[in-house]
This record gives C-alpha cells, sequence and structure tokens, in this order.
C-alpha cells in the first residue's frame, strides 16, 4: 500500500473507484472536502435516496417517529400500530433517561404495540388499533396516546388518523397519529418531522397557564441522551433560566402543551427541529436562536447568547458568573489530558448535527478532525441555511406533510419589536441562524453525506484516525479493524456529554479511549517477534 | 421506584394490545441463521429501518459485526413493486462485498405488496447479476407471521433449499440443525459429535462468526460456517437431527421429503435429561459407543446436583423466553427440583401447551404459562405481582422486572443486551447444564447471603 493517496480528491477517487457507474456516479456527489472559514461552501448532494444493496448507517422513518421525537416523552403511551418488530426495537433502545417527577407517570420502559397478524394485514387492522387504544386506557389511564404506523398499515390502509379522533372523543384524553410508514422519505429525518408536525398540530399551545420565571425558555432537539438535559436544566437553573419544555428529552406531553409560553425558542438539533422553531415563531412570536451545549466553549457561547437576548444586566452578571465557575472545573481537566490527547484524529460520521457539534469537544482535547459527515441531514446542515431557498423539492420531500401556519388570533405575541432584534441582532445575536457544518472543517477535512460501510473501511485503511464515531452497527466493524469507536448515538452507555460536567465526562472518556492498551494486545508476543529457534538436546 | 410502575397485579383480558412482548420479528431470525453461511451475506427485501433494526439488535447481542443489505424501498417501490430495487441490490452486493452466497430474506412491506423472491431471484440470474459460481437463496419472513423464532426457521429452509442436492452416494455423515441458540451452543453440540467421532454437517454455524476474535483486520466474511458443498452435501447423509421444534422442524421435514433423509425432531439439548436424549440419539443413528469422556461429563452434572440440590428445591421460577429454549429449561428446572411457576413464549403452538402439561404433571404447584401473542412479559409481571418467584429467567427486558419486584435474574434467551458470555460459554450440553446451575446457583446463593440475618449468615454453604 505504498501507493496511499492523500489528498481529498484522490481518496474520493479511491472510495469510489470499485463502485457500480451509476453507484460511483451518484456517491461523488456526497463526497467533499471541508472547506476554509469564509471561503464559498460548495453544494453536497444529501436527503437523497440509500442506493439498494449498499449498506448505510440510515433507519427509518417510524424510527425517527417513533424513536427519536415521541420516544423520550414519558407521559405519552407510544403505541405502534404494526406487526411486532418495530414496537420491539425501539423499546428502549435509544437511552431516553427521564425522571418520572412528582406525577410519577413513566411509560418509557413499556413496549406497546398492536402486534398485527396475517388476519389484520387481510381483513384491515382499524378495529383492533381500537380495541388496543381502549386496553391502553384500561390498564395504563394516561393523558395522551400516540398512535404510529408501521410499513404494511400505510399499504393496506388504515385510517389511523379517523380511529385516533373518534377515539379522543370517547375516551376523552389527548389521541394523535402519526403516519410514519417506514418507506417514506429517505432516511429517519422525514420521521421526526412527521411527530413534529403532529405535537404541533395536536399539543403545543393547548393549555393557557401562567408560567412563572423571568426568562422562559425552550430547549429543542435535545433527547437526553444519556442525561444530556438533567446537565443542560441543571445549568440553566443556574443562570437563572426557567426552561418550559424540552423537545423531547425528559419531557412531558404537559410541557409540550405550554410551550408557547416560552419567550425564545433555542435549537440543538438543527436538523430535526428547525421547523418547528420557525413554526412557533410564525405562530406565537417566539423568536429562535441555534445553541449548542456539546463543548465547554460552545456551552458558555450559548449561555451568553441567550442571557444576552433577554437584555437583562443581573440575568447576564449571573451567567457570566456560572460560566467562570463551570469553566475553572473544565480547565482543570482539559490541562491534565490534552497533552494525552493534544494532535490525535477523529473522524464523526453520525446523526444530524452531531456531527458538527462533537468536533467542539474534539477541539478542546486538540485533536484534529479528518473527516465527518451526517446520516439524515439536509443541504442547510451542511452548507447553512442561506441555502434553504435552492434546496429542490424531491417526491420524497413531497411526501412529508408541510403544515401551514398562521399567528394564532390569540395568542401571537411578538416577544421583540423588529428595531430590537435588529439590534440583538447588530450586537451579535444571530437569530434563526445555522452556518452548517462544513465551513472552517478544512480542505484536507473530507465531508460525506449518508456515508456507508464500503466508504467507511477504505477511508479507515487509508487515515487511520485514533478515533471513529459512529453508532452501534457500525462499532465492531470499525473496533475489529484497531481502531476505537465511539457511539454518539448512545454513548456507548457514558454521558451526560452535553454541558460542563459533560465536556469533563467526554475528555476523561475520549483519553481512555485514544490511550488504552487493548489496541497494542491484538498480536501474540510470536505473531510480532521474528521466526526464532530454540533448541533442546536430544538424549 | 418501581420501573414498570404501572404494572398492577390486576389482570384484565387485552386481545389487542401487546405490552413488553416476549418475541419479536421474523427477518432477525433469518438474518442470524444466514450468518451461519460462510460468505454469505443477508440481504433484507424492504424499507432500509428494517434491516437497520434487525443489524443493531444482533449487533448489541453478540457485539459482533453484523452486516446486511436493504432493497431500500421507498414509497415508488411500494407501490411499483421492488424488483428493480432487489436487482440492482444484487448487482451492488456482489460487486462491492463480493460474498458467495446472498441470502434474501422478506418483511412486512415486500410481502404486503406481493414480491415473488424466487421471479425475482430467476430473473437477477437471467440478468447476469449473479456471476459464476455465485448463489442466491431465500426466504419468506413475513414479520406479521410467526416470530424471529420462525424466520430462522425459514430462512434454515431456505439455504436448505438453495444448495442440498442428492448425489445418490452416501456420504456416512449427520446433518444437524440446531434451533435459535448461540454460537457457543453451535460449538457444544459439535464437540460431542466429535467426541463420539461422528462426522456432521452443520447448518446454521455461527460459531467463530459471531464470536470471532480480535485480529486488526475486519473480515466481513470470518473462516467460519457452513460451506454451501458442505451443505450441498446434506441430501446423501444418514439422517438429520433438530434441536428445537419451532425452529428447525421445517427443515428436517424438508430433507426427509425431499431427499428421503430420515428425520429425528428434539428439543434443544439444555439440562440433564435432553443432553442425555441428544447425546443417546447421535450413538443410535451412528452405531459408536458414547465414550468415557462424555460419561465422565455428564457424572459432574449429577454431582453437582446432588451436591447443592437443597438449594434449587422447591424454588419457583419465571420465565420467558422462545418456545424451544424455555420448554427445555422447564424441563431442567424441573430436574433441579424446581418449580417453573410461570412461563411465557410469545411464539405460538399447539405443541407448547401439550408439552408444558406433560412436563408439569407432577410438579406439585399451579403452575402458569401461556404462548402466543398475550403471552408478553407484561402478563408475567403480573402474575409475578400476584405472587412472587425466587429467580427469572429470560432475557435482558426482564431486568426491569428483576429490579422492581427484587428478584434475581439469569439472562438467557435473545437479546442479552447487558452482559456478555453468552456467545462464548455454552448453555447446551453437559457443560451448558453445569454452567447453567452455576448462573442459577449464583443468583440464589447470593440472594440468601444478602438477606441473611447476622445470626444465619455462613461461611460454607
Amino acid at each position: 500500500m505504498s501507493t496511499k493517496p492523500t489528498n481529498v480528491e484522490e481518496i474520493k477517487k479511491e472510495l469510489i473507484a470499485k463502485m457500480p457507474t451509476k453507484v460511483a456516479r451518484k456517491r461523488a456527489k456526497s463526497i467533499l472536502p471541508g472547506t476554509e472559514v469564509g471561503e464559498p461552501i460548495p453544494e453536497i448532494q444529501s436527503n437523497v435516496r440509500t442506493i439498494p444493496g449498499v449498506i448505510t448507517q440510515r433507519g427509518c422513518t417510524y424510527a425517527g417517529c417513533k424513536g427519536v421525537v415521541l420516544g423520550p416523552s414519558r407521559d405519552i403511551v407510544n403505541l405502534t400500530h404494526g406487526p411486532i418488530g418495530c414496537g420491539f426495537y425501539s423499546w428502549l433502545t435509544r437511552r431516553n433517561q427521564t425522571d418520572a417527577g412528582p406525577d410519577g407517570e413513566n411509560f418509557i420502559p413499556y413496549a406497546f404495540s398492536t402486534d398485527m397478524t396475517e388476519h389484520d394485514i387481510v381483513f384491515g387492522g382499524e378495529k383492533k388499533l381500537r380495541a388496543a387504544i381502549q386496553e391502553a386506557y384500561d390498564n395504563f389511564h394516561p393523558k395522551a396516546i400516540s398512535i404510529f404506523s408501521t410499513c404494511p398499515v400505510g399499504l393496506i390502509g388504515d385510517d389511523i388518523h379517523a380511529v385516533a379522533r373518534t377515539m379522543q372523543e370517547e375516551l376523552g384524553i389527548t389521541i394523535f397519529a402519526n403516519s410514519c410508514e417506514g418507506y417514506k422519505g429517505v432516511s429517519q429525518s422525514a420521521g421526526h418531522h412527521i411527530a413534529n408536525n403532529q405535537i404541533m398540530k395536536h399539543v403545543i399551545g393547548t393549555k393557557d397557564v401562567e408560567v412563572e420565571g423571568k426568562f422562559k425558555v425552550n430547549m429543542l432537539g435535545e433527547y437526553n441522551i444519556g442525561g444530556d438535559a438533567f446537565e443542560i436544566e441543571r445549568i440553566l437553573e443556574k443562570c437563572g433560566f426557567t426552561l418550559v419544555a424540552t423537545f423531547s428529552g425528559n419531557s412531558t406531553v404537559e410541557d409540550f402543551r405550554k410551550a408557547h409560553a416560552a419567550d425564545l425558542n433555542t435549537v440543538m438539533c438543527h436538523r430535526s427541529l428547525n421547523y418547528v422553531a420557525e413554526m412557533m415563531e410564525t405562530k406565537y412570536g417566539i423568536p429562535w436562536i441555534k445553541v449548542n451545549f456539546i463543548g465547554a466553549e460552545a456551552s458558555a457561547k450559548s449561555l451568553r447568547r441567550m442571557a444576552a437576548y433577554f437584555e437583562d444586566q443581573e440575568l447576564i452578571d449571573r451567567t457570566e458568573a456560572v460560566i467562570a465557575e463551570e469553566l475553572e472545573k473544565v480547565k482543570t481537566v482539559v490541562d491534565e489530558i490534552k497533552p494525552r490527547t493534544d494532535g490525535k484524529t477523529a473522524m464523526l460520521f453520525v446523526g444530524g448535527s452531531r456531527a458538527h457539534h462533537y468536533q467542539e469537544l474534539f477541539k478542546e482535547l486538540g485533536m484534529k478532525i479528518l473527516g465527518a459527515g451526517y446520516e439524515f441531514a439536509h443541504r442547510d446542515d451542511y452548507e447553512g441555511r442561506h441555502v434553504l431557498p435552492t434546496i429542490k423539492i424531491d417526491a420524497d420531500s413531497r411526501n412529508i406533510e408541510e403544515l401551514e401556519i398562521h399567528p394564532d388570533p390569540e395568542r401571537f405575541k411578538p416577544r421583540k419589536t423588529e428595531e430590537e432584534l435588529a439590534r440583538l441582532n447588530e450586537k451579535g445575536l444571530d437569530f434563526k441562524g445555522y452556518e452548517g457544518m462544513i465551513g472552517g472543517m478544512g480542505k484536507d477535512a473530507m465531508v460525506i453525506d449518508d456515508i456507508n460501510h464500503y466508504e467507511t473501511e477504505k477511508l479507515l485503511e487509508i487515515y487511520k484516525p485514533d478515533i471513529f464515531c459512529a453508532g452501534i452497527k457500525e462499532k465492531y466493524i470499525v473496533q475489529k479493524m484497531g481502531i476505537p469507536l465511539k457511539q454518539l448515538h448512545n454513548y456507548d452507555m457514558g454521558g451526560p456529554y452535553a454541558g460542563f460536567n459533560g465536556a469533563i465526562n467526554w475528555y476523561r472518556d475520549i483519553d481512555r479511549m485514544v490511550n488504552t492498551k487493548v489496541w497494542n494486545l491484538i498480536k501474540a508476543p510470536w505473531q510480532t517477534d521474528g521466526p526464532e529457534l530454540e533448541a533442546t538436546y536430544v538424549a | 421506584m418501581a420501573l414498570l410502575r404501572h404494572t398492577t397485579g390486576e389482570i384484565k383480558e387485552r386481545k389487542a394490545l401487546t405490552v413488553n412482548p416476549a418475541k419479536t420479528c421474523q427477518p432477525v431470525g433469518a438474518m442470524y441463521a444466514a450468518l451461519g453461511v460462510k460468505g454469505c451475506f443477508p440481504h433484507s427485501h424492504g424499507s432500509q429501518g428494517c434491516c437497520a433494526y434487525h443489524r443493531s439488535a444482533l449487533t448489541r447481542h453478540y457485539k459482533e459485526p453484523v452486516v446486511a443489505g436493504t432493497s431500500s424501498f421507498t414509497e415508488g417501490s411500494s407501490v411499483f413493486g421492488g424488483q428493480s430495487n432487489l436487482i440492482t441490490a444484487i448487482d451492488n452486493i456482489f460487486t462491492l462485498y463480493d460474498p458467495e452466497v446472498i441470502a434474501i430474506h422478506t418483511t412486512c412491506l415486500s410481502e404486503t405488496i406481493g414480491d415473488d423472491l424466487m421471479q425475482i431471484s430467476q430473473k437477477a440470474k437471467d440478468d447476469g447479476k449473479v456471476p459464476a459460481g455465485k448463489h442466491i437463496v431465500y426466504a419468506s419472513t413475513p414479520s406479521y407471521v410467526g416470530t424471529h423464532v420462525t424466520g430462522y426457521a425459514n430462512m434454515v429452509k431456505g439455504i436448505l433449499k438453495g444448495f442440498v442436492k442428492k448425489t445418490g452416494t452416501p456420504n456416512g455423515k449427520i446433518n444437524i440443525i440446531p434451533g435459535f441458540c448461540e454460537p457457543s451452543d453451535m460449538a457444544e453440540i459439535r464437540r460431542l459429535a466429535d467426541m463420539m467421532g461422528i462426522d456432521i454437517t452443520m447448518v446454521p454455524d455461527t460459531n467463530g462468526v459471531l464470536n470471532g476474535p480480535m485480529t486488526g483486520h475486519y473480515e466481513m466474511y470470518p473462516n467460519a460456517g457452513a460451506t454451501p458443498a458442505e451443505i450441498a452435501g446434506m441430501g446423501d447423509a444418514k439422517a438429520t437431527i433438530g434441536l428445537g421444534r419451532w425452529a428447525t422442524a421445517d427443515g428436517v421435514n424438508f430433507l426427509d421429503a425431499e431427499f428421503k433423509v430420515p428425520g429425528h425432531v428434539m428439543g434443544l439439548p439444555i439440562g440433564l435429561k435432553a443432553t442425555d436424549r441428544y447425546v443417546d440419539l447421535l450413538r443410535k443413528l451412528s452405531g459408536k459407543t458414547v465414550p468415557d469422556a462424555i460419561n465422565f461429563e455428564r457424572g459432574q452434572v449429577v454431582d453437582l446436583l446432588s451436591d447443592y440440590s437443597q438449594y434449587f428445591y422447591g424454588k419457583k421460577v419465571a420465565m420467558a423466553g422462545d418456545p424451544d429454549q424455555v420448554l427445555a429449561l422447564v424441563e431442567f428446572c424441573i430436574t433441579l427440583g424446581m418449580i417453573p411457576a410461570y412461563t411465557v413464549t410469545g411464539t405460538a403452538g399447539k405443541y407448547f401447551d401439550e408439552r408444558m402439561a406433560e412436563l408439569l404433571k407432577d410438579v406439585p404447584y399451579d403452575c402458569k404459562f401461556k404462548c402466543g401473542g398475550e403471552a408478553d412479559m407484561y402478563l408475567l409481571h403480573q402474575w409475578i405481582k400476584n405472587d412472587p418467584v425466587d429467580l427469572l429467567i429470560g432475557n435482558t427486558y426482564l431486568k426491569y422486572v428483576a429490579r422492581d419486584e427484587d428478584i434475581p435474574l439469569v439472562r438467557h434467551g435473545f437479546p442479552i443486551l447487558d452482559r456478555v458470555g453468552h456467545q462464548y460459554f455454552p448453555s447446551v450440553g453437559y457443560s451448558g447444564a453445569m454452567r447453567l446451575m452455576e448462573k442459577f446457583l449464583e443468583a440464589l446463593l447470593d440472594r440468601l447471603d444478602r438477606d441473611a440475618p447476622e445470626t444465619r449468615f455462613e461461611l460454607q454453604l
């Protein structure tokens, strides 16, 4: 392997060389070098179908809808309408930690399914769905039930929304349905959108109560994997913010109902929630900013931006004091660990937003990012929101409902005047802004959308990074090659990694992973030493 | 605080709602079976989420690489049929990943639209998408029929259908189809046959595939599993043994009907009596004598049981799992003097009820058992709420019940997500029986020690 490619263009050629022509042509458009800060960002192909037979990281629309967005909501009975598999596989596998709170309602450890059999597929499953909702109500008395359709339900045409409506009338609790069949859209991203639309339609703004607190915010796109939301809640409270609702880590339907009481929406995962932020601004007049609580510096920056928005000196001072106190703890750990991680290299191919956010944490350890990409992003996640008007709407995107949102006649209340927004903007508070992942990654980094197994293997052979970040399906493949893999979906049961305490957890975990001795043990002594002869006398 | 805090002892009849299932769907079993063929690439014909879920489930259970392809259905393919997606997939798989075999299984999506795998595979061959010397096998595994156990059985039969031939020259071998069990179990099933000097063909054989070594290299096709050539020879064998009625009877009967290879379906050889039956059947079919080494291992099982019978005797057990697994475990628990008080399996079958009744007839307790869709872990938990047990046996999902009810759990079955060992150490055969006894004892004696008052805390047990 002496003729290893050395620059991004050569590597790209190597990645696609063995692919069938059509596949190669398609994949070429999803592979780019990063760009330097301030340079124009080229267009990257993303949010397009995976190629049959080419091993992908992606999951399906149902996974995004039930697994990611509504799954972490503890007081909703999430009922999967379909054969047993989908409900089974999305049962507790996302590590959505939750605190059942004083009301004690928590349905997260349960898997609810209509367990459709052949009979239901042939004769229709509506009757069974209706009965299952009744039985869920009789056994569990939840305040809300949401229904998720799986592939065959879409084909046989069960009207799950009609069932939801009639059962809502009969039982007097909130019941809504999600048409999130796995074949819709091209990735889990479609499922996020479907769930969010239904939450927007059926839940947000359905309870008008006075929420106490001066600085009320919502956290959008935070799923409390490994307790991330707990850490963010801790920091926000310490600074003096009031968190009305988190979408949807450690969340409740009750919090969603009053989310319109917040005065600022903060968006963590841009991919899964940017449109909810937009809709809530249109409907209720709540401005939104992009934040990032992954990375100590990023967390500090996000807190400062949030405080700046409220223009309250007391809040600003308190926030600064919190940041100073927290960063001091963080610095002690960085000082200890950085000498061991400095100059090491990493790649991240994961999720939507995580591949961007976690670059901050690696940089804090002095590590270099050799490549990154998203599993289910759209162009704006890579290139920035300015490309939104130029994104082509294809047939797969058209399958996902777009809500037409208007100002709520009673609840619309602009939180800031145009002048105030403009003034804050001048001070550097970028509303509705997201620059995307690619800018600033540097020309020698690889950006790959929807990376597949084949490309991953090639990339690892060429770059040999010190650590690779992806998910469970990739983990043991990469580790068999002697490279540690950090799961960024479930954190390898570690975490939290958000906020300041999270950053410290991360530094320690990465230190362990890139410095562990295990990778030096792969060869036995007799496999590494040269041939050697030992002799004994024969009597 | 209870984790399953909404579960009460009040049992209301449910006909439509499954809560905490003791089963999952067919394709994951099919994917697992396919991995037991050397050089085989499993392919899921449906939308990509199924494949992602099944790969994740198997990876989490084995902590090993599991790759598989998907036909990546979108709305269009759901309406117009999945033929073009599958043919594209076959072409891409052979070009990029170069397997010997592609094992295709369907999903509820491709089944509902009626895709015909036989016809599509033929078209792929006719179109030149299958390189010379390479193979496609397939199985129909709709998720709304059966469970992961059925999916395993269907893929086993699909593999046999795809490869087995009869040359007319007997090869003197014995075919073994292991049920849905661990790679370590398959290794142990083979070891016993080896000890008897019997030449077997085992299909599938995931030993070495899903418990492989760390080498610094990733091998998509480990040097393990049954080879297509070996499988082809099964038509010339002396007999077939199927270990597990649900998982293997179809395959055994296929070889019997199609190639006149006499078939014997028995249970999984878990526990003393079941292992005895396996060894005895091997002896009868091969005409070989059981070697002393096997008698020695068997004697150790009986010895340990006699030494520790007092701690097993009368202990109540609740278990959830696959029917082939739980039937064998129930028998073993009874052998140990334990009471299998509650048993559920999500996989249906009339034989389950018959066999349970037979096994339980002399057990002095009103044991409850149930199979099929309504037999979920929620029901099991409700039974326990009404009358607790001393030990739980089942997959990782039972840990919530274990914690809530403060009952020790021995992890067994699929999936085990939070512990290791199942990949490496067998629970079948005599050595497996010893390991199970050890695990049961660990759980029971740890509890005894934990709960003992100071005066009753003993050095020797």
